[in-house]
C-alpha cells in the first residue's frame, strides 16, 4: 500500500537539525500535496510537537514483558538465566531473581523454561501521543525518565505512524537509531558543514550502508565558502541533496518555537526544493 | 569464614578496588584455616551490563559467605544478600590490611548499597 515516502531524517551527531529539517520537510510534503505523517522518535527528548503545536487526541502506555517466576512451578534450574543475554535473571540460593529495568523483553526465558514457570507482566516505559497539525498527522513517543529501553517505544511509534512518514530519529548509531530507521524508504542524513558534524555523518552513513537503505545528505547552517561538506560528500560517493543556508532569522524563529517553512522568507522554497530532492532520489514520482 | 576482598590484582599485597562488580581479581581467604585462591572477575569488569548481578551470582556459586569491597549498589546487594552473603565496606589499603582489619572486627556490615548502580 506504497502510497508515498517514508523518509527517516538522522544524523550521527546530535544539534545537525534533524527536528528543524524534518518538521518543515513535513510541511513542504503536505504543501506540495503528499500524504504526510510526523513521527518523532527521539522518544527521550522529543521537540517536534513545539514547532508543528498539534492538537493530541490519542495517548496510551507503553509496556515491555518482563519475566514473572511462579515460586511454586519453579525449580530453580537456571535455564532462564543462562539464556538471558541481557543479564536481566539470577539464580541464587535456588531462588530466581529477575530485574526488571535490564529487560529487553525478548521472551527467551518465557520460551526456554522447561517447566513453564514463567510468564509475562507488563512494565511501563512511557507513551505514545497521537494527534494532528495543519494537514501533518502528528505521532511522538516519551521515554519515561530514568528509562533506558527505548527501541519498544520507538517501534510503537513507527508503528502508530502507520503510512507515509518523516521520522525524526534519534541521534547516534546504535539501537534506538537503527529501530527508528529500519525500513525507512530513504534516509536522509543532516549535517552541519563543521570536521565534528563530517565525522559523525561519516559514522552514520557506515549504518545506513550497513543496513542497505538509500540515503543522501542535507547540510545544514551552510556558509557560503565553506566546502568541507561538499568534498567529503564527493569524497565518499554520497549525494548532497540541499543546503540549507544559515540565517540568524531562522535561529530567532526556531528560539520562538516557529518554523523556518512558516516564517522566514526563502525558507518554504528551500526546504519545498528539498522535498522534490529527496522524491527524485528516492524515485518516487 | 571464606571471605571474598575485591582487588585490583591477583595478591593479598594488591589494592582493594573499591568497585564490586568491576573489580579485576577477588582474593579469597578462608579465615579459620587461612587457605587462599584467587577469582578472575574480568569477564565481568568487561561486561557491558549486569556486572554486579554476575559478580554476585558467581560468588555465591563459588560459596563464598562474605565481601570486602569499597561500595556496593543495589543490584549486587539484593543478589548477595539473597545468597547470604554479608557485605563488608573497606576504605584503602592492601587485600592483606584490610582482611587484618576485618579479622580484628573493624569493618562494618553494610546495612544497604551505599551507592546507585554505575557509580563508578
Amino acid at each position: 500500500m506504497a502510497t508515498g515516502l517514508t523518509v527517516a531524517v538522522a544524523s550521527g551527531k546530535g544539534g545537525t537539525g534533524k527536528t528543524t529539517v524534518s518538521t518543515n520537510l513535513a510541511l513542504a510534503a503536505a504543501a506540495a500535496g503528499d500524504e504526510v505523517a510526523y513521527a518523532d522518535c527521539d522518544v527521550e527528548e522529543p521537540n517536534g510537537h513545539l514547532f508543528l503545536k498539534p492538537r493530541i487526541d490519542r495517548r496510551r502506555k507503553v509496556y515491555v514483558p518482563v519475566p514473572r517466576v511462579d515460586p511454586e512451578k519453579c525449580t530453580a534450574c537456571g535455564t532462564c538465566a543462562e539464556i538471558c543475554r541481557f543479564g536481566a535473571i539470577a539464580v541464587v540460593a535456588g531462588q530466581v531473581m529477575t530485574f526488571e529495568s535490564m529487560c529487553h523483553g525478548c521472551g527467551g526465558c518465557l520460551l526456554a523454561c522447561p517447566v513453564q514457570a514463567i510468564e509475562e507482566s507488563g512494565r511501563e516505559i512511557g507513551v505514545v501521543e497521537e494527534g494532528s497539525s495543519d494537514g501533518v498527522a502528528f505521532t511522538h513517543g516519551r521515554l519515561n525518565v530514568g528509562e533506558a529501553m527505548s527501541p519498544p517505544l520507538i517501534r510503537e511509534v513507527r508503528y502508530a505512524a502507520n503510512g507515509p512518514a518523516i521520522i525524526d530519529a534519534p541521534p547516534g548509531t546504535s539501537c534506538p537509531v537503527i529501530t527508528a530507521v529500519r525500513g525507512a524508504d530513504f534516509v536522509l542524513l543532516v549535517t552541519d558543514p563543521t570536521p565534528f558534524g563530517l565525522h559523525d555523518l561519516r559514522l552514520t552513513l557506515d549504518m545506513v550502508r550497513e543496513l542497505g537503505l538509500p540515503h543522501a545528505v542535507v547540510v545544514n547552517r551552510s556558509v557560503p565558502g565553506n566546502r568541507l561538506a561538499r568534498d567529503f560528500c564527493l569524497d565518499l560517493g554520497v549525494s548532497l541533496l540541499a543546503e540549507i543556508p544559515d540565517d540568524r532569522r531562522v535561529a530567532a524563529a526556531y528560539s520562538r518555537g516557529e518554523t523556518a517553512f512558516g516564517t522566514v522568507p526563502g525558507y518554504r522554497e528551500h526546504f519545498a526544493g528539498l522535498w522534490k530532492a529527496v522524491k527524485r532520489e528516492a524515485g518516487w514520482r | 569464614m571464606k571471605t571474598a576482598v575485591t582487588a585490583g590484582g591477583p595478591g593479598l599485597e594488591s589494592r582493594l578496588d573499591p568497585r564490586f562488580g568491576r573489580c579485576s581479581h577477588f582474593v579469597v581467604v578462608d579465615t579459620g584455616t587461612g587457605e587462599s585462591r584467587v577469582i578472575d572477575n574480568e569477564v565481568n569488569l568487561n561486561a557491558s551490563r549486569g556486572a554486579g548481578i554476575q559478580t554476585a551470582e558467581n560468588l555465591s556459586r563459588q560459596g563464598v559467605e562474605a565481601v570486602i569491597t569499597g561500595h556496593c549498589g543495589p543490584k549486587a546487594f539484593r543478589v548477595l544478600k539473597a545468597a547470604g552473603i554479608k557485605i563488608y565496606l573497606a576504605g584503602e589499603g592492601t587485600v592483606a590490611q584490610v582482611l587484618e582489619e576485618f579479622k580484628k572486627g573493624l569493618l562494618e556490615e553494610a546495612p544497604g548499597a551505599d551507592v546507585d548502580g554505575h557509580w563508578s
